[in-house]
């Protein structure tokens, strides 16, 4: 099956005749996934990339029948976009956008938190299945089709996680960005839940980052719930205190907080941690075979 | 995004959050006005520099005469304070506030975050004022009162008031720490802030309580929408290179080793900086040129990245997703021809078009050291800074 997204998810891009959307939008169907159209507001009515174009997501629901969102609008107008795909009742929305207010993303939650949709970021490069379904910016052609989940909050590095992965040919069943900012969608808890869940996964990498507990909180959770194997990576062992490492959510805020202290406790807690981040491949290609 | 004290303490009490009367002056004759015209007999001179530790590097000074004013500004002005957040070389002070002493009868902590665990603002209270709130939550984590806010409803007067009894404040206090709390949370909320934080929150003669210090940082990302607050940056309290990197669309932050690094991605660049911690080497620098990184860009990251005169080796490592490696190797080829870059390149690509920039450096004649994967571009620079001696 899979998790989140497949080959018989029904897309829709919101910002869909913007130029970043339509190129990932023409790659993704070039790859195979169903997008079945977009939002413009103002250019409702028109077709792009042969595909209808709808003012709104409701619009676009109806006519559609569309199930996941891919939110390429910029940042300062995604929360409102995010909300709107939330009201039309879509289950999956990613979100592209790095910048987003973190005070819009807390009213972003705080709306959410009575529906069951699912928000892939803010600041992701999204979320694939290889083979089936694509909506985000990664390169679709280092993925291959495989039983290995893989969640990030960094997007570059999960593309270096799946080099190394593709380079001892392990396939990924589902491939999660969830995003780099300090307040997102989706936590590794959701993740980590969904691919114990999904039959067609046998385990999992996890790479995180410094700033936060969520990487503890999931290796916490994964030792109570998870049986598939988990290998861990966070990066950030000599990044200085205080200091904001490019993602809005990197910031080491107190002693428990660096990557080490999260890898010391992710390993007690049963994680097959990885200290050198060149060799989060072939760990998990030893821990999983 | 940081501001001064002085700036912190108009902001709020333009927002009625009680704060001592007092102005910023840049030099001591109106240091001294400011003082007369405050009144009183005895007045606070205080260092305005970003950095906290103030106190402890003699950057706040009680003075008990005009001439006294004159004196402490006179010192401070000038100076470059060092305070345990600063490092030895301190900070340049350019300015000092001028406020009027209060007799304190007790001091508390008021903060408010965004808590990544709630993923809401939440207020943090103690009654051990004037201390790192830090050590505080770690000695003696029941003294730390939290209390989260509802978006959808603000923070409420009953939570406010569950808070300043839980901290020890009584009668007509509660209903002064619930205005003021109220106030600090539509300040936050309204200007975007990421944190606020007074320390002490003060109860002054007469049992009144005020805001002897204030520290807020704000979102950059919400700057487009807080004209006030935007032209309240002071860029002289930030590193020239990291705000002529944030100029160029790049993201760099100074550290102290010999490897300068140049990648794309923040977590990939944080990983490279640890591949290389992990060989025992020592990153010089963490630089993300982030995505659509043109020739132009390549160009001033190295230029950037050679300011730093710690710098012995380069690893360029990139993953291209958005990127092309061709547009990374042609800035590379340009970066090199352009300036005199007078140390070795490490070399790492990877993603879209990767054979093509492969080809495009090797066929240039230039002295680039290429690196198939990331361990293998860790080892090469290490094994190249060996043959160095350095």
């Amino acid at each position: 099956m899979s998790v989140f997204v497949h080959k018989e998810s029904r897309v829709i891009i919101q910002g869909f005749t913007g130029q970043h959307a339509t190129f990932h939008a023409e790659e993704s169907m070039a790859n195979g996934t169903n997008v079945v159209g977009g939002v413009t507001p103002g250019k409702g009515g028109q077709t792009h990339l042969d595909r209808p174009v709808f003012d709104t997501v409701s619009q676009a629901v109806e006519e559609t029948g569309a199930d996941v969102s891919g939110i390429f609008v910029p940042p300062p107008f995604a929360a409102d976009a995010i909300m709107e795909a939330l009201e039309a009742g879509i289950g999956v929305i990613v979100v592209i956008a790095d910048g987003i207010p973190v005070q819009d993303m807390v009213r972003v939650k705080r709306y959410a938190r009575d529906r069951s949709a699912i928000i892939i970021g803010p600041n992701t490069p999204g979320i694939i299945t290889p083979g089936g379904c694509k909506v985000g910016i990664m390169p679709s052609h280092i993925y291959t089709s495989g039983r290995i989940g893989v969640v990030s909050r960094s997007g570059t590095l999960n593309y270096e996680a799946v080099q190394q992965m593709t380079a001892l040919d392990m396939g990924q069943s589902t491939s999660v960005g969830i995003g780099g900012d300090p307040v997102n969608g989706t936590d590794f808890v959701t993740v980590l839940r969904a691919f114990e869940e999904d039959p067609e996964t046998d385990a999992v990498i996890m790479i995180g980052e410094i700033g936060g507990p969520q990487e503890v909180e999931a290796a916490r959770w994964a030792r109570e719930n998870m049986s598939k194997p988990v290998v861990g990576f966070v990066a950030g062992v000599s990044a200085p205190p205080g200091r904001r490492m490019g993602h809005a959510g990197a910031i080491i805020a107190g002693e428990s907080d660096t990557a080490n202290a999260k890898m010391d406790l992710m390993e007690e807690l049963g994680v097959h941690v990885v200290r050198n981040p060149a060799l989060i491949g072939e760990t998990a290609h030893r821990v999983f075979s | 995004m940081n501001i001064h004290e002085y700036q912190t303490k108009e902001l709020l009490r333009s927002y009625g959050v009680p704060v001592p009367d007092g102005r910023v002056a840049h030099n001591l004759d109106y240091a001294a006005t400011v003082a007369e015209e405050l009144g009183g007999e005895r007045w606070v001179v205080k260092a305005q520099i970003h950095a906290g530790g103030r106190g402890k590097g003699g950057g706040v000074k009680v003075a008990s005469s005009l001439d006294e004013v004159r004196l402490i500004t006179d010192q401070l002005i000038g100076c470059h304070l060092v305070t345990p957040q600063t490092g030895a070389e301190g900070r340049l002070v350019q300015r000092v506030l001028v406020e009027q002493a209060c007799d304190i009868n007790k001091e508390y902590y008021l903060g408010l975050v965004i808590d990544r665990g709630s993923q809401r603002v939440t207020v943090i209270a103690s009654a051990s004022g004037g201390m790192d709130i830090e050590e505080v939550a770690r000695t003696t984590p029941e003294k730390v009162v939290r209390e989260s806010v509802d978006p959808a409803v603000g923070l409420m007067e009953f939570q406010c008031r569950k808070i300043a009894a839980r901290i020890g404040l009584k009668g007509k206090q509660i209903s002064e720490a619930s205005k003021l709390m109220r106030a600090l949370y539509r300040c936050f909320r309204d200007q975007d802030a990421l944190m606020a934080e007074i320390n002490p929150l003060a109860e002054v003669n007469g049992g009144s309580l005020m805001a002897l210090d204030a520290k807020m940082s704000f979102d950059v990302n919400a700057l487009y929408r807080l004209p006030a607050i935007t032209e309240l940056r002071d860029f002289d309290e930030e590193d020239p290179k990291e705000v002529e990197a944030t100029g160029h669309g790049l993201n760099y932050i100074a550290l102290d080793g010999n490897v300068g690094c140049i990648v794309n991605g923040a977590g990939l660049a944080m990983a490279t900086m640890d591949a290389i911690s992990f060989h025992k080497g020592k990153p010089a620098n963490f630089l993300d040129v982030g995505g659509g990184a043109s020739p132009e860009k390549v160009g001033n990251a190295f230029r950037i990245v050679l300011q730093d005169p710690n710098v012995k080796i380069i690893l360029v490592n990139i993953f291209a997703g958005i990127n092309r490696c061709d547009w990374i190797a042609e800035g590379l080829i340009k970066a090199m021809q352009a300036q005199k870059i007078g140390v070795p390149i490490v070399v790492r690509l990877a993603g879209t078009n990767v054979e093509k920039g492969a080809e495009m450096l090797a066929a240039s004649g230039l002295d680039f050291i290429m690196a198939d994967n990331l361990d293998d571009a860790a080892t090469k620079v290490m094994a190249t800074l060996a043959e160095q001696g350095s």
